[in-house]
């Protein structure tokens, strides 16, 4: 008897989910463009509705190109499964919204992405659900913000915009004490980087929209389940473990002990909500993620590249990206993140907001934008765009200066791009001048 | 629902209806390291269609408390326990891998109460492979990663699962973890154990159906033969049915299949 072997994430990443097409052979995945699937029979479509028989009823609650899409995440994250959804934006609502409601409360980490900042801090408070914003490093905080009604612990793999390490073991632990579940935002580092459930997170989310599609075409987001998080013993989750009159009367964990989380996201989120991704972005998010292993080691050599030059420069007085020395959280990027610390950094330039907008206007490769995670290199100054209203002190609480660039890191020559950032630099650098 | 069986609180999954004995009773064993939910399709299939579905999580899985049932036998004896307990006179059995044992052992213990016998990825007997029982005993996440790669088809150990958005392998491994430390390694045991499948079979003179994965490297079909050569005084013989392109895991790489077979048995005169 062979030992067993476990797929590579070369392998999954180019067959996962997807095998050759049975009606025509097609080995590219076919689109599935199509909101309806006719039912062969009376008997069948019951049995379909009543879950005798897996199989898709509407493009809202699942698809087949999505199906793929699913499960090839799910496959690359080490999960039980996962759905495809509208945005990385709509992954998060889905996976607050399955597991709590009104008085339901979150402990997060205040290092996150703005859209998840706005809808934890202004717009779910509307609904009843608040959040306490914590310090991701600091354990003490997680633990002093759990309440009673404390439903989720969220955090993101690399925290916005100090490229914060998130420690998954530690903040796992703290939330298994409580009966809780972990979710990571793992956008930025995709399994490439680090697969957070192997870790001891219980809920993988991404914007799908970046570095897993790469190509910058298509939005779309992703929610994985891990299948560890025991919902029943938690007795916290009454959504999960109690008969749900909106649909059969299911006790989701007695009818899947491992994938309650998954059968009520789908059977209530997506049907309610209604936040379903497009078949057509699927495939284009599955075309991107054939090439994610290659992409992400690529994406991670260049930020190396790049992070050192720019932290060799006089005109820059910082570089936050962990996989430099110089960064707070190198020994834990070291542990976490041993194949790269990811392709997003910041700097700060000397010369403030001014130097900032001359740097960004200097540059030829760069595209200046408010994204992320394309294969084409992406710049941004805060101070100028997405902040531009706020002051210097309140910009400085935000952890932004008034010389903050952002750069996501592309797939270009490397030479290239440190041209390209000469160029910008020497831009700034005649404004430091005057 | 939840019943007392040998005064313990025993969980029974019944398909998504209430359990009406007065209805033909169906009761589904799952195999080792498992529990109900293996047979989720099948039994809403069955219950929605005239069933009394009876899917326990066997003692000391799942949501079952209480020490894992160390023989074949003393899971038949339990089965039996479990029918008295749920006031069922009559029932049919079905039963996956180690689960068809006991339904087999079962059906010979107790002649005059079972009606049909359903034997799913069976062999009699039933050894397992030295470095399985090693790992399950002392290396469980090695015993599962051995188990997913010979019950699951090369198909659907990369996906492509009839369940939308639902990583077969990715499930059943969390499943198996799921279960208490020493149950696989208890189960693996009473599997290899079990040397009277043949002697049990021989005196099975009800109608019986076996269900056997195209691609079941587990159970092979070849490795089968004995088995359904055994069960000479099933009335027309035990019906093979093969399940296409499927593995050892069938209820859940081809749930229609399973199912149709198991219903279509059922139902058949």
């Amino acid at each position: 008897m062979t030992q067993p072997k476990t797929f590579g994430p070369e392998t999954l990443a180019l067959h996962a989910g997807q095998s050759p097409d049975p009606a025509f052979g097609a080995r590219a995945a076919p689109i599935y463009f199509t909101t309806s699937y006719v039912f062969p029979d009376t008997d069948h479509a019951a049995a379909l509705f009543n879950l005798e028989r897996p199989g898709h009823v509407y493009t809202r609650i699942s698809n087949p190109t999505n199906a793929m899409l699913e499960e090839r995440i799910a496959a690359l994250e080490g999960g039980v499964g996962a759905i495809a959804v509208a945005s990385g934006q709509a992954a998060l609502h889905l996976a607050i919204t399955t597991l709590m409601g009104t008085g339901g409360h979150i402990v997060a980490s205040h290092a996150l992405y703005g859209g998840s900042h706005n809808l934890l801090a202004y717009t779910l408070p509307r609904f009843g659900i608040t959040t306490t914003f914590v310090d991701p490093q600091d354990p003490d905080a997680w633990r002093a913000a759990v309440r009673p009604e404390t439903r989720l612990f969220f955090g993101e793999s690399l925290g916005n915009p100090g490229l914060d390490v998130l420690d998954i073991p530690a903040v796992a632990d703290i939330a298994h004490a409580h009966r809780i579940p972990l979710l990571v935002d793992a956008t930025l580092v995709t399994p490439c980087l680090q697969r957070p459930l192997a870790l001891g997170a219980d809920l993988v989310l991404h914007s799908a929209t970046k570095f897993l599609g790469g190509h910058g075409v298509a939005v779309g987001g992703l929610l994985v389940d891990g299948g560890r998080f025991d919902w029943e013993a938690s007795g916290l989750f009454p959504t999960l473990t109690e008969p749900y009159d909106g649909f059969h009367g299911m006790d989701f964990a007695e009818e899947s002990p491992i994938a309650a989380f998954l059968l009520r996201a789908r059977r209530e989120g997506l049907r309610d909500f209604g936040a379903c991704l497009s078949p057509m972005n699927a495939f284009q998010i599955l075309q991107g993620m054939e090439t994610l292993p290659l992409r992400m080691r690529a994406h991670v050599a260049n930020a190396r590249t790049v992070a050192e030059h720019l932290a060799a420069h006089p005109l820059v007085a910082q570089v936050a990206w962990p996989g430099l020395a110089s960064h707070r959280d190198h020994a834990l990027a070291a542990r976490l993140l041993p194949d790269g610390a990811g392709s997003v950094l910041s700097f700060e330039l000397k010369g403030g907001r001014a130097a900032g907008r001359a740097f960004i206007e200097g540059l030829r490769v760069f595209s200046h934008l408010a994204n992320v995670g394309d294969a084409k290199s992406l710049v941004i100054h805060p101070a100028s765009t997405t902040h531009f209203r706020m002051s210097a002190q309140d910009l400085a609480a935000a952890g932004i200066g008034e010389g903050t660039v952002r750069l996501s890191v592309g797939l270009e020559s490397a030479d290239d791009l440190i041209e390209d950032l000469n160029r910008g630099l020497y831009a700034a650098s005649r404004v430091v001048q005057g | 629902m939840e019943l007392s069986v040998n005064d313990t609180s025993t969980y029974l999954y019944t398909g998504g209806r209430p359990f009406d004995r007065q209805q033909p009773v169906v009761v589904l064993i799952h195999g080792a390291g498992h529990d109900h939910s293996v047979w989720n399709f099948q039994a809403r299939q069955l219950a929605h269609h005239g069933f009394a579905v009876l899917a326990p999580d066997l003692p000391g899985h799942g949501r079952t408390p209480g020490t894992p049932l160390p023989t074949i036998e003393a899971l038949a004896d339990w089965v039996e326990a479990l029918l008295d307990a749920a006031g069922v006179v009559h029932a049919a059995l079905a039963g996956h891998s180690m689960g068809s044992l006991v339904a087999l052992q079962t059906a010979t213990q107790a002649p005059a109460r079972i009606t049909r016998l359903i034997l799913i990825g069976s062999v009699a007997p039933m050894p397992v492979a030295p470095p399985l029982l090693e790992a399950a005993a002392h290396e469980r996440n090695a015993a599962h990663a051995m188990i997913n790669q010979w019950s699951y088809t090369p198909a659907s150990q990369l996906g492509a699962s009839p369940v939308p958005g639902v990583f077969l392998t990715g499930l059943n491994q969390r499943l198996m973890e799921r279960q208490r430390e020493g149950v696989l390694a208890n189960d693996l045991s009473a599997c290899n154990a079990y040397q009277g499948g043949l002697e049990a079979a021989a005196r099975i003179a009800i109608p019986c159906a076996m269900l056997c994965g195209e691609r079941d490297q587990m159970t092979p079909r070849k490795a089968v033969k004995p088995l359904q050569e055994a069960l000479a005084k099933v009335p027309g013989g035990a019906r093979m049915i093969v399940i296409k392109d499927a593995g050892h895991a069938m209820m859940a790489e081809a749930p229609d299949a399973v199912g149709d077979a198991m219903r279509g048995f059922l139902t058949s005169t």
